[in-house]
């Protein structure tokens, strides 16, 4: 199976081929570029594959949450590919697949992402030892770090910009300091397409048109109803 | 290339601002197929343009679009010829999600692929239109975003005579109707309010008429409107005497100074294009003057005044069919000259 990976919905745009077990990829952090990057980077890694792009058979994006043009940049690309090519489009959390940044260990996995406005994107998770990689603990949210509700768990791994952004109000909710903690950590094509794979094996793939963006902050204007009176 | 690459469809997406449009055109055959989706009701509780609802809505759409527009122009995506999508100007969020997806498109597809300059679409607009005008011509552009007169030499030659100094005019029409009371979007609602206006109730200067220059100014005629509705009795008839004056006075500022442009070039041409474009007073004003001094004036058909994908599947396939496209990298130019623009041989 070859599948195809795009991941721009923060600071890093990467792209991923999956090719049965082999992976080529492209990865660079670089803040406004993602557009730029973003098609090179998949002639890129077909070219070290020797692929064409007929030769695909499933697109994988990171649908958020994030910045909200990154994410949307990763659905437009994958519903280009998918329409062009007629294939099947698998959406991953890019939460999830920054939770796969973490050791390779049984602790609890708390992925944040810095969500600007005070705020984070959070996703708690643990490792499972079968295709499918993880097992979320609890929803998705966004919100203050001091409001964070996390599940119970004994031993925590911290990964991702919202621990730069709001380390201290993180630890406080944790019940100890994380195992293992890292900021400098983002979201990587690589991680979209090894939680895809088994998705799209798995038949879950869904056309162009479904692929969507998860910003999880839907609330981006006030309505003249909502407005203050001028 | 040969004329059989040259005549292959090419598919245009528009996603620069609330509109979404979708477009099939191949160059012998004209227009294929297009279709429009308008997200004027979402932005209304808003009161105005919310991009980032804007952009959210576009990625909804387009592929639905894409997909309704090529079936409806019974083209498979293996036979276009090429992709054209708005590069700019306009809202980045916007337009990213439209140049996203087409570059890809045309990427997977192995296509080329071009970036289309918004105005250029809407001054090409009347080469949609049967007999159309040949260059050189002067295009006024009129919408809620511009008001410029250009000299068009040529595909691509382009040299801007007069520009709005504040107000585009169609922005003027939209704060002018919510002064008076009137919901989002309200330039059209005014539009047809003058139609019940009295002529010669009311009066508003035609601003920068009196002295020379191609340039506009369009946010004093605002404040006139504001301390007229202020002191009047605020009866609905006096908003539709108002209304009335209002959009006299744009159109005939607009008239005044297309003349003016037609003078100073020697052209005898005159390409109406634009969401403004769209008015029947001003198209009347301007058929007029033409039959009365000698100028063609061309606009095109209603639907494609405002933003639409048929006139950046035209634009882009002139672009294509000269040779002009753009490389691998999503691009998108939220601001960007008319004039910069490079010519394609005639």
């Amino acid at each position: 199976m070859n599948l195809l990976a795009i991941e721009t919905s923060t600071e890093a745009c990467s792209v991923a081929l999956l090719r049965g077990e082999m992976l080529h990829e492209r990865s660079e952090l670089a803040p406004r570029r993602h557009a730029e990057l973003v098609l090179p980077m998949a002639e890129a890694v077909l070219a070290e594959a020797g692929l064409a792009r007929t030769q695909l058979d499933g697109i994988a994006f990171g649908r958020g949450p994030g910045a909200f043009t990154g994410v949307r940049l990763a659905v437009s690309v994958a519903q280009g590919l998918a329409l062009a090519l007629d294939l099947p489009v698998v959406a991953v959390s890019s939460l999830e697949a920054l939770a796969l940044e973490t050791p390779d260990d049984d602790a609890a996995i708390l992925a944040v992402i810095d969500a600007r406005m005070g705020e984070v994107y959070a996703g708690a998770y643990r490792r499972t030892r079968d295709a499918a990689l993880l097992r979320a603990l609890a929803g998705e949210s966004v919100g203050t770090a001091d409001a964070l509700a996390l599940p119970a768990a004994a031993a925590w791994n911290v990964v991702g910009t919202g621990w730069d952004a709001y380390r201290d109000a993180l630890a406080a909710r944790l019940p100890a300091p994380p195992r293992w903690a890292e900021a400098e950590r983002y979201p990587q094509a690589r991680h979209v397409a090894r939680l895809a794979a088994p998705r799209l094996a798995a038949g879950q793939g869904v056309p162009a048109e479904q692929a969507l963006p998860v910003y999880l902050r839907d609330k981006v204007a006030l309505t003249l109803a909502e407005q203050p009176r001028a | 290339m040969s004329d059989r690459t040259l005549s292959k469809p090419v598919l245009g997406i528009e996603s620069s601002c609330d509109e979404t449009g979708v477009a099939v055109y191949a160059a012998g055959r004209g227009l294929l197929a297009h279709r429009l989706y308008s997200q004027v009701r979402l932005h209304a509780a808003y009161g105005g343009v919310v991009p980032e609802l804007a952009s959210r809505d576009h990625v909804r759409k387009l592929l639905p679009l894409a997909r309704e527009t090529l079936a409806a122009a019974g083209v498979g995506l293996r036979e276009l010829g090429g992709v054209a999508y708005t590069a700019g100007p306009g809202l980045v969020g916007a337009l990213l999600v439209g140049a996203a997806c087409a570059r890809t498109l045309a990427w997977a597809l192995e296509v080329p692929a071009i970036g289309v300059h918004h105005m250029e679409g809407h001054l090409l607009a009347p080469l949609l239109e049967p007999d159309p005008p040949a260059p050189p011509f002067v295009a006024l552009l009129v919408s809620g975003g511009h008001s410029m007169l250009v000299h068009v030499a040529g595909i691509g030659r382009y040299r801007l005579l007069g520009d709005t100094l504040d107000d585009a005019a169609g922005e003027a029409f939209d704060k002018t109707a919510k002064l008076m009371g009137l919901p989002y979007p309200g330039g059209p609602a005014l539009a047809r309010l003058a139609e019940q206006g009295r002529a010669g109730v009311y009066r508003f200067a035609r601003p920068m008429t009196d002295r020379p220059g191609l340039d506009f100014s369009f946010s004093g005629l605002k404040t006139q409107v504001l301390l007229a509705w202020q002191a009047s009795d605020r009866s609905e008839q006096t908003r539709a005497d108002i209304a009335r004056a209002f959009e006299e006075a744009i159109v005939e500022t607009l008239t005044i100074k297309c003349r003016r442009a037609l003078a100073a070039t020697g052209a005898h041409t005159l390409v109406i294009a634009g969401g403004v474009g769209a008015n029947r007073r001003l198209r009347e004003q301007l058929a007029e003057a033409g039959a009365r001094e000698g100028f063609r004036a061309c606009f095109p058909r209603l639907e494609f005044c405002t933003d639409n994908g048929a006139m950046i599947a035209l634009a882009g396939a002139l672009r294509l069919a000269a040779g002009q496209h753009a490389d691998a990298a999503i691009r998108v130019f939220p601001r960007w000259e008319l004039a910069s623009l490079p010519a394609v041989a005639a």
